[in-house]
């Protein structure tokens, strides 16, 4: 999604109704503003799916230990499903303490005889090949992807896979060069690296945290999350085409006792986790007083502040993008909108004209802009937090749009009249819910936007440069969006302040989290 | 009068008359540090502290409210600590170290009194100075260091700065009370965040000369407080308060650490601490391997900042 590009489309007369007709009193009987959509419309998509056919889904898989495809010690499975029909996709193996004690072995033993001791420069090609192998079946990850995660192909196909090879691609340059990444200091690896990774992004957080493990010399343990496997069980695939040594990469299935039974196992050097902030304390207080090196990229509420001076156009497709990019589950989405209150009517209004053409529905289609919620559970967290801002006596709207029948969506939600005291401005609530709040200066701007107790993210609109460096100096956030949002490279480092963790990951900064200097 | 007490006044009168030649030393009362003021304990405690070459000093044991005070006075000193622009805070450090050589024979006796041996001392006291101007020539490098520019594949400009993380509460090293104590908080200073120190428990008494250094120096009132007092008391507090943004461990005793750890963890606080093999000694800090950034980068913050390039 571009957000500094205005929508691509021709001008018409904005039809606006007024305020009281588009905003709900009290959920659930919500007034939906006309589609923009609908048949009649000229805005209407004839469907564009992309074949499910080029995912090459298997049955069944194992977990990945030691090269191979091995069977849980419990004999369990779990079903994963395809959040947009709710149909089973695969079974995947419910590994267990005993299958992560193995996976641990064999990373342990690739690490002393194997990794830590081929030449630095063949590591590094061993992550070039990864790199490109995961290009050519780019196809392939995109539509696993897609098919496991509800994410719409567009994104997979643009945004997610190619990140994850770029990630790959980049860290492999530094895997003969660490000397450079610590200068003065010998670099050294932790040894066994357990890494668990979250289900909004299951490739490229893949991606984000085995690229700089390997390249600095660690083998790894990686649990996914249980209801997004499959892509990371592709890469399983990758590496041994990759023909990778055995037990450099090991990817086990399991529940979240596993990745607890990964984290505090005392050969485990380094914990990396992303996902919820409740979950990266329980992991920190677990290995408390182990020594390990831990790194957390936990939740965000982040602020997209939109002045008054702003390129109104472009800084609606940025809160837009900001919000709605899969679906909003993401750890860094804009999900509250700062607006200055001096266009603050107009601006709204332009939101939800926009919001109501947005294509909701079949993440395997190509025009399809918001997917499907990842699951059952994530709905009904959404449905409680969105119940809770009615409660609390915010205004909620949301676009006429046919959802389909079966499968998880949500449709797109805007609240207005929000206190800073409520849920829905406080709670992450990792959904297509934005939450409006308006300022007057700037000073009043920065102090909403810094009052949470996040720090992932932030967003600036506005034309003046000084005030772009200004704010993004006092935003208590790592990663500052100016003019555009969601943007992603591996030569970015991205982390948070406050309780959405610490450690970065991408650049030099993401390599260093891997590294031991003595 | 009776009998007995003109016995006891002449006894009195022999006495100040045997000394009448030598002065009466004024003790030097050891208090806190706290907001730049110097208060006894709020609690009114203090523990005798048995010196080594005799004598004995009343140090302040300082309280769980003695330590919320502290952070008060830290939180609302670190804005403009991390203001103000490098290069001056490297010059207010550096000024520190002026000020620690005027200074220097009375850190030489404080370390004397805790057992160290003259020369020993003499070399303790200067290698903290110049760590403190190592420390000072930083400032206005982090950001070249640690930062920098990010070439992404797409049209932005994209840059990452370090920032000071905030309050950091330091448990500084047991055994190397002002090496070791200097280093610790000249890297939290450095990169510009504002310090909580605990001192050592069993050899405060360079902590509190610093304090009185520190005190005529250019840094301002709350941005370095010390606290004198009992470790197992104060270190729970110390890590779950929720306005402390970073707690480096350093001197952590072993069996206070895994707590020390989930009490920093409930609220996502910063550590730094010891590597796994590494000893609280009094050699941990000297010489070149005791020029460590450990302590300054562990409460850095990497913001990365993107901005669209076009017409």
């Amino acid at each position: 999604m571009s957000s500094e590009q205005p929508p691509k489309r021709p001008e018409r007369a904005v039809k606006r109704a007024a305020p009281s007709a588009l905003t709900a009193a009290a959920a659930p009987a919500v007034p939906h503003a006309a589609s923009a959509l609908a048949a009649s419309s000229p805005w209407a998509y004839s469907p564009a799916p992309e074949s499910k056919e080029l995912a090459l889904i298997r049955p069944r898989y194992g977990l990945f230990i030691d090269g191979q495809e091995r069977a849980p010690v419990s004999g369990e499975v779990v079903v994963t499903y395809n959040p947009a029909t709710e149909e089973p996709l695969a079974e995947v193996a419910k590994g267990s303490a005993e299958d992560a004690d193995r996976a641990i072995t064999a990373a342990d033993r690739a690490h002393r005889k194997v990794w830590s001791k081929i030449e630095p420069r063949e590591r590094a090609k061993y992550l070039y090949r990864i790199s490109r192998i995961m290009q050519e079946r780019s196809r392939e990850f995109a539509v696993t992807e897609t098919l496991d995660s509800g994410k719409p192909i567009r994104e997979s196909r643009d945004v997610d896979v190619p990140l994850a090879a770029a990630h790959f691609w980049y860290y492999a340059g530094w895997a003969d060069k660490l000397q450079y990444a610590v200068p003065g200091r010998r670099p050294e690896s932790h040894g066994v690296v357990g890494q668990v990774i979250p289900w909004n992004f299951p490739l490229l957080m893949l991606a984000w945290k085995i690229a700089p493990a390997l390249a600095a010399g660690n083998t790894v343990v990686l649990k996914p999350a249980s209801t997004t496997p499959l892509t990371a069980l592709l890469f399983a695939e990758v590496c041994q085409q990759a023909d990778l040594p055995p037990g450099v990469v090991n990817i086990i299935t399991g529940p979240g006792e596993m990745g607890m039974a990964i984290a505090t196992d005392p050969r485990v050097a380094k914990v990396a986790f992303t996902g919820s902030t409740s979950v990266g304390i329980k992991i920190a207080q677990g290995i408390a007083g182990q020594g390990k090196a831990l790194t957390l990229e936990l939740g965000g509420k982040a602020a997209n502040i939109v002045f008054e001076d702003a390129a109104l156009d472009q800084a609606v497709e940025g809160v837009i993008n900001g919000i709605f990019f899969n679906q909003g589950e993401v750890c860094c989405a804009g999900s509250r909108l700062l607006v200055q209150e001096s266009i603050a009517e107009e601006f709204i209004a332009r939101l939800k004209e926009r919001m109501t053409t947005l294509r909701v529905g079949d993440p395997m289609d190509k025009n399809t802009d918001v997917g499907a919620i990842n699951s059952r559970a994530q709905m009904e967290t959404i449905g409680e937090l969105v119940a809770s801002g009615v409660a609390e006596g915010a205004k909620l709207w949301q676009p006429e749009c046919v959802l389909p029948t079966r499968g998880w969506f949500y449709k797109p939600t805007l609240f207005t009249g929000v206190a800073q005291s409520h849920r829905i401005a406080r709670e992450e609530i990792f959904g297509p819910v934005l939450s409006t709040i308006t300022f007057r200066t700037v000073d009043e701007a920065i102090e909403k936007a810094n009052n949470t107790a996040y720090g992932l993210s932030a967003g600036i609109w506005t034309e003046k440069g000084s005030r772009i460096l200004q704010v993004a100096a006092q935003l208590k956030a790592g990663v500052v969006w100016a003019n555009t949002f969601n943007r992603f490279d591996p030569t970015a480092p991205f982390g948070g302040y406050k309780e959405s963790g610490y450690g970065r990951e991408g650049g030099l900064q993401g390599l260093s989290a891997y590294l031991r200097s003595s | 009068m009776g009998k007995k007490s003109g016995k006891k006044e002449s006894a009195l009168i022999a006495a100040v008359t045997a000394s009448d030649n030598a002065r009466l030393e004024i003790r030097r009362t050891p208090k806190l540090y706290i907001g730049g003021a110097f208060p006894r304990s709020e609690s009114g405690r203090t523990d005798v502290l048995q010196l080594a070459r005799g004598g004995s000093a009343n140090v302040a044991r300082a309280s769980r409210k003695d330590l919320r005070e502290a952070v008060k006075a830290a939180r609302s000193a670190a804005p403009g600590w991390a203001a103000r622009n490098a290069s001056l805070r490297g010059q207010i450090l550096y000024r520190v170290a002026e000020l620690m050589e005027g200074r220097a024979a009375q850190f030489r006796d404080d370390l004397i009194a805790h057992g160290y041996g003259k020369s020993e001392a003499t070399e303790e006291v200067a290698a903290s100075i110049d760590r403190l101007v190592w420390f000072a020539g930083w400032p206005d490098k982090i950001p070249a260091v640690l930062g920098g520019t990010n070439p992404v594949a797409s049209s932005h400009f994209v840059f990452t700065i370090p920032e000071p993380t905030g309050v950091v509460a330091i448990v500084a090293p047991e055994r190397s009370p002002l090496l070791g104590l200097v280093t610790r908080l000249a890297g939290v200073l450095a990169g510009g965040n504002v310090a909580i120190l605990l001192a050592s428990e069993a050899s405060p008494l360079p902590a509190v000369t610093l304090t009185e250094t520190l005190a005529v120096s250019d840094v301002p009132a709350g941005v370095v407080n010390i606290l004198t007092g009992r470790r197992s008391e104060l270190m729970p507090h110390l890590t779950r308060h929720a306005d402390i943004d970073g707690v480096d461990l350093w001197g952590c005793p072993d069996d206070l650490l895994a707590d020390a750890e989930r009490g920093a963890a409930e609220h996502v606080a910063r550590v730094a601490r010891r590597q796994h093999d590494e000893k609280d000694r009094a050699s941990a800090f000297q010489g070149e391997r005791g020029e460590r950034i450990d302590g300054m980068t562990a409460f850095l913050e990497m913001k990365t900042v993107w901005h669209p390039i076009g017409s």
